[in-house]
């Protein structure tokens, strides 16, 4: 396997508080890792550092040969809309949008036309299983529902690496399941990379190995079962 | 698992001989040890002997006669009442994960290593058992959620041990001088 993500000795602090102490941190292509720790161990700012989202105070990350912490904001934004597809834990879909608009959003503003933009949406939220609400809005869909098409929006750019901050924090036990069902068989099935931070084991369990951070520094890691 | 009350609960969809059982009671809890057949006929003629079954039949086959049993009606209220009462919840804490934490600080070790190694085993179980779930049968399915469950409680109860840690470890300090 090739490394697709690599952070080396992350550091980030948030004024006097230290988020992130020193974190090394090697994902291969087409892994999916679950970053655990309690609340306050850093790990929603090492997966915000991860996708650019983020600068570190030192350390670097590359993504697949590009230094992320030292590039341009325009480069990071071109990065998160070609390469990196993010997914928050409350979909953070534009409400006065339609399903199928929010996920063709990250094309159209990667200047692909409309049509093409608008196919590659439907084709997609098809693919989540939420096709025949693609022309709700969000406010019209339930939690599952909108975190599916939240799912697509990130994926519909096809990137090589997907990061989701809690991406069923929001959702009941069933869900969740069908969300990460979801995000870990298209991921599988596509070789992309998933780095999803959560605090439900459950979920983590659809990973192929956990990173445990604790106040801010790598704690425990688990490997391929 | 309380076998007896596994074996009525089988028994409550219709007579079934002793082979019959085995199979149906390796279908329906399939993450469970499996039944020996030794044990399935030692608790039939437990459940004869307390009235709680009888036999029904007896069916020629190629080799000896199978013997069929089913429920009595002292056996359906026994069935009744073990269904309709709830368990006590965790009367005990037997766990080995807890012995093994408590006896790890007396000696001094590092807990934190004994949590993470064991957080990390955890985990690998729930890996094997999410992928059971995702491709397996219903009933497995259904014992893989049931195990799932319980794994998380344990691991969440090692991540909260963890946190406490440090005063845990102060404490058993002062009753070891």
């Amino acid at each position: 396997m090739t490394a697709l993500l690599e952070a080396r000795r992350l550091v980030k602090s948030f004024g006097a508080t230290p988020a992130l102490r020193g974190v090394d941190l090697t994902v291969e292509a087409g892994e999916v890792v679950a970053v655990l720790g309690a609340s306050g161990s850093g790990k929603s700012t090492l997966l915000h550092c991860l996708a650019g989202l983020t600068r570190p105070d030192a350390g670097e990350v590359h993504l697949d040969g590009t230094r992320l912490d030292t590039a341009t904001d325009r480069e990071r934004t071109r990065l998160r809309r070609t390469a990196i597809g993010v997914v928050f834990q409350y979909g953070q879909l534009v409400p006065e949008l339609t399903a199928q608009e929010n996920v063709a959003l990250p094309l159209l503003l990667g200047r692909r036309g409309k049509q093409e933009a608008l196919a590659a949406a439907k084709t997609w939220l098809d693919r989540l299983g939420v096709g025949e609400q693609r022309d709700q809005r969000p406010g019209q869909l339930s939690g599952g529902q909108q975190q599916r098409v939240a799912l697509a929006r990130a994926l519909v750019t096809e990137p090589r690496l997907v990061v989701a901050d809690e991406p069923t924090g929001a959702l009941d036990s069933i869900a969740a399941e069908q969300v990460m069902e979801l995000l870990s068989g298209v991921a599988r099935a596509s070789g992309t990379t998933v780095v999803l931070v959560t605090h439900d084991l459950r979920v983590a369990s659809y990973a192929d190995r956990e990173v445990v951070l604790r106040d801010g520094v790598v704690s425990g890691a688990g490997v391929l079962a | 698992m309380s076998t007896p009350d596994a074996v009525l609960g089988l028994l409550q969809r219709g007579p079934r001989h002793g082979y019959d059982l085995k199979r149906e009671h390796d279908t329906r809890f399939p993450l469970a040890k499996p039944l020996a057949f030794s044990q399935v006929y030692a608790t039939l003629g437990r459940l004869q002997r307390d009235g709680l079954a009888e036999v029904t039949e007896q069916q020629p086959g190629d080799g000896p006669e199978r013997t069929v049993y089913g429920l009595t009606a002292k056996g359906r209220r026994r069935l009744d009442d073990w269904v309709g009462e709830p368990e006590p919840p965790a009367p005990h804490v037997a766990n080995v994960l807890f012995t093994k934490l408590v006896v790890a600080l007396l000696g001094g070790a590092d807990g934190g290593r004994y949590l993470d190694v064991q957080r990390s085993a955890h985990l690998a179980r729930m890996r094997e058992l999410t992928a059971v779930r995702r491709v397996g049968a219903p009933a497995e399915a259904l014992a893989a959620d049931y195990a799932l469950f319980h794994l998380e409680a344990d691991v969440r109860w090692l991540e909260t041990t963890l946190q406490r840690l440090p005063s845990l470890a102060a404490t058993l300090e002062e009753v070891r001088a």
